[in-house]
């Protein structure tokens, strides 16, 4: 309750609001490029032709577990175990960073396959484009997760740091379900 | 407890007293504000240098139409490289005509539109202190300038600013080496665009979120103004559709940059063959007019919104058909997501499709005709008071329905065949969406200028911008409809050199000079407008006699927009001449247990209570009424 009052006090919910917006956004131009991808598909008949190595699949079981690790960390913090939160910040920080890197790792074994972002067959550019562009959002997310973490070491009412953690948290999960989507699609769209 | 009291109470002092107790230097005031009205202002005043900006462009390029034959000693002085011994260069004629759309389309009509008037009236119309985020709202108007800032400077590179259309449909925009306005411009208009897109995201976000979150009390859906609702629907086609363009600007910089081939095929360049395959220019149509289709209700609705509201406060009449008008909002925002294929019915899309695409198109008439009969309904038997604002809202709705008239012809899959491209577009997009969304603009401008500056503008110089510009207006864009029905093409540099067309020189002469003086009647409402923000009139609160929230504000400007608590809402907005009632006006601040004499049993839906204080009042005071 006091929580709920301090929060209209400090205009919190329409500012989270925004970040549902944001997400809706976010949406359209994933939605965008993927129904590039099914113009450009259909209209001559190119297809990916590959199959898509393993990593992905790797990543997104990493993805995935760091929604989860989000989730007790925002759990610890609604229950005020500050210690709790963190220690699951950091673990969620550390697999959104894994998952970078295992996406430009994913890359590597992509050139390794002969498969090129310059390419005549645009479709296989377009894997690089739904990860680069994922990889954008990811990139947001980890600073707006630090930013939550650092905040939650600085002493801010408990109003505060539910909030940011609520932030980051619709944004986070939103880029993890993003990527499932995107993987869905590309294992859809393998031949 | 105790604490929490105190704390409450530090914060609602803050954001109350803000103006009052912090010193504001400069900077936070004028420059990197977050004061939504400051904003506004700052996106109003930006938008008309960049509107006088394109207009001089459009001048440029009139003249070169009309005396294709003729040197201008003067221009070579003016333009330099990019009009050699006096004549237009025939690439910077395409770079004038591309800048202009450019320009005129997103940075006046969307960002100078949607960026004043959202800004200045969401909050003050809906009864909050500022938007949702005025940080990101500060962000929106810097973004926006950058982008102004890029998309000039791309005049002073060498090869000259961008020139494939406002359209930047590939392959000419994906070669650098297709055109001149291909190679560095082409690149400053993306980055720009990129700029301008990220602006008006932010924009549009607050905007929805201070209107879904930040209404006061007493403020329901049903309650709001029509300019609040079409700014909220405007926003809402903003945050869906801009994405979308996003997305296919940046598949043009990977074809352009690096070399993949999204768009591009089969190109021979220069008798030397490229080494792109499989691309589709096609594509990107496809993603461009899923953000260019809505992007035109994008800059028409809040035109809309404004005019009807105008339309209302001067006529002294509720506005016809409230709900009406408001569900057709709705519908064109809906509907203008599925249209976008009317751009393409020539780009050899299936006849089949192409069918669908025109279907949705005419439905699309429906809520715009709608629209149009109530306003046409609310003007009709109103006391009307032809202030400028007025008449510029009048002029709006005549814009709308003639330009309107001819989007069923061109919706057609079979007559745009042979009226694609030409001057009939031209004409008809000029009247339904240019001259429309410009006069909404200045009706808007002068409407709620003593909102923003707290004088009046000037009204004589005012009715000689109006009717100077309404007149120029038709004189330029409807001799272009015979012309497109002629077949003239449109982008051309010279086409009168053509032995067919030779005999529209005349006609293009004619043009050039209402341009001219529709040009000049745009420095009667600039010096009307700079001379007035300094020594005009001081206004009163309520200058108009108007019922919505903003009048309620005091008229000096502060952080905060109301002392105190702010005011509650109690009805709808437009009780203009309700009978019964002491004045033609009842603010929605007014309850209605203040105006029992002129409340109605339709005033008291799902409130029995007061239904039933009605009807007992109602016996007390004039029983001979009710046997009547």
């Amino acid at each position: 309750m006091m929580a709920q009052l301090q929060e209209d006090k400090l205009n919190l919910a329409p500012k989270k609001f925004n970040m549902w917006i944001f997400i809706f956004t976010s949406f359209m131009f994933f939605a965008a490029l993927t129904s590039g991808f099914i113009v450009y598909t259909g209209g001559k008949a190119h297809a990916i032709n590959i199959i898509l190595p393993q990593a992905f699949l790797y990543n997104t079981i990493v993805i995935a577990l760091s929604s989860i690790t989000f989730f007790i960390a925002s759990r610890a913090a609604k229950s005020l175990e500050i210690g709790k939160q963190r220690l699951f910040l950091w673990i969620t920080l550390f697999l959104g960073t894994l998952f970078f890197v295992g996406q430009i790792y994913a890359w590597g074994i992509l050139i390794k396959m002969g498969v090129y972002f310059i390419n005549p067959n645009a479709s296989q550019s377009f894997i690089y484009v739904f990860t680069a562009m994922h990889l954008i959002h990811i990139l947001a997310g980890l600073l707006l997760l630090s930013n939550t973490l650092y905040k939650s070491y600085r002493s801010i009412p408990q109003a505060k740091n539910l909030f940011n953690m609520q932030f980051s948290g619709i944004f986070w999960h939103f880029v993890d379900i993003i990527w499932i989507y995107l993987y869905v699609f590309l294992l859809l769209n393998q031949y | 407890m105790s604490t929490v009291a105190v704390h409450d109470h530090g914060v609602v002092h803050h954001e109350e007293g803000h103006g009052h107790h912090h010193k504001e230097t400069f900077i936070s005031k004028y420059i990197f504000s977050m004061d939504h009205k400051m904003i506004a202002k700052q996106f109003l005043i930006t938008g008309i240098t960049m509107a006088f900006i394109a207009m001089t462009l459009s001048i440029l390029f009139r003249i070169q139409l009309a005396y294709p034959d003729k040197s201008f000693p003067l221009m070579e002085t003016l333009l330099g490289r990019f009009a050699p011994g006096g004549r237009l260069d025939p690439n910077f004629y395409l770079s004038l005509v591309t800048i202009h759309g450019t320009i005129m389309v997103f940075f006046v009509l969307t960002a100078g539109l949607s960026g004043t008037f959202s800004n200045l009236l969401i909050p003050l119309q809906v009864g909050a202190r500022d938007m949702a985020s005025p940080f990101m709202n500060m962000l929106s108007y810097w973004f926006f300038f950058l982008a102004c800032v890029i998309m000039l400077s791309s005049f002073f590179i060498q090869k000259g600013p961008a020139s494939g259309g406002w359209t930047v449909y590939p392959p000419l925009s994906a070669l650098p080496k297709a055109m001149p306005g291909s190679e560095g411009g082409m690149t400053l208009w993306l980055i720009s665009m990129i700029c301008f897109v990220a602006s008006s995201l932010m924009g549009g976000i607050n905007y929805v979120s201070t209107v879904l979150n930040m209404r006061t009390k007493g403020m329901d859906l049903w309650k709001m103004p029509l300019t609040v609702w079409a700014f909220f629907l405007t926003a809402v086609l903003g945050v869906l559709s801009f994405p979308v363009l996003v997305a296919g600007v940046v598949l043009l910089i990977f074809d352009r940059s690096m070399g993949t081939s999204f768009y591009l095929s089969d190109i021979v360049l220069n008798g030397k063959v490229m080494p792109f395959e499989g691309g589709s220019p096609i594509l990107f149509e496809h993603l461009f007019w899923f953000l260019g289709h809505p992007e035109v209700y994008i800059v028409i609705m809040p035109a809309m919104g404004i005019s009807s509201e105008i339309m209302s406060v001067n006529s002294r009449k509720p506005i016809f058909g409230y709900h009406a008008m408001v569900y057709s909002l709705i519908g064109i925002t809906v509907l203008s997501f599925i249209v976008w294929g009317h751009h393409m019915f020539v780009t050899g899309m299936n006849p089949f499709l192409g069918g669908v695409f025109m279907i949705t198109t005419l439905i699309i008439a429906v809520p715009s005709a709608v629209k149009t009969f109530n306003w046409l309904a609310t003007l009709w038997r109103g006391n009307i008071r032809f202030k400028p604002a007025m008449l510029f809202a009048i002029g709006m709705v005549s814009f709308f329905i003639s330009g309107g008239l001819t989007g069923i012809f061109l919706g057609n899959a079979a007559l745009d065949i042979n009226l694609h491209d030409t001057y009939f577009v031209v004409a008809h997009f000029h009247l339904v969406m240019g001259s429309a969304a410009i006069f909404g603009m200045l009706a808007g401008v002068y409407h709620w200028f003593p909102k923003m500056f707290g004088r009046l503008m000037d009204e004589k110089l005012g009715y000689l911008h109006f009717w100077l510009t309404f007149i120029g207006a038709y004189l330029v864009f409807f001799p272009m409809h015979f012309m497109g029905l002629d077949g003239v093409p449109r982008r051309y540099y010279a086409f009168t050199e053509f032995e067919s067309m030779k005999r529209w020189l005349s006609v293009n002469v004619f043009i050039t000079w209402a341009a001219i003086m529709s040009g000049m009647a745009q420095v009667a409402f600039l010096y009307n407008f700079v001379t007035s923000i300094f020594w005009g009139k001081k206004t009163t609160q309520n200058p108009w006699q108007a019922n919505t929230l903003e009048w309620t504000a005091p008229v000096e400007h502060f952080h905060g927009n109301w002392h105190g608590e702010i005011p509650t809402v109690y009805r709808w907005p437009y009780d203009y001449s309700k009978p019964g009632a002491e004045e033609d006006f009842i603010l929605q601040t007014t309850p209605l247990s203040e105006t029992m004499s002129s409340n109605l049993p339709s005033d008291f839906e799902d409130n029995p209570v007061g239904l039933e204080a009605h009807s007992k009042w109602v016996t007390a005071n004039r029983p001979n009424e009710e046997v009547k």
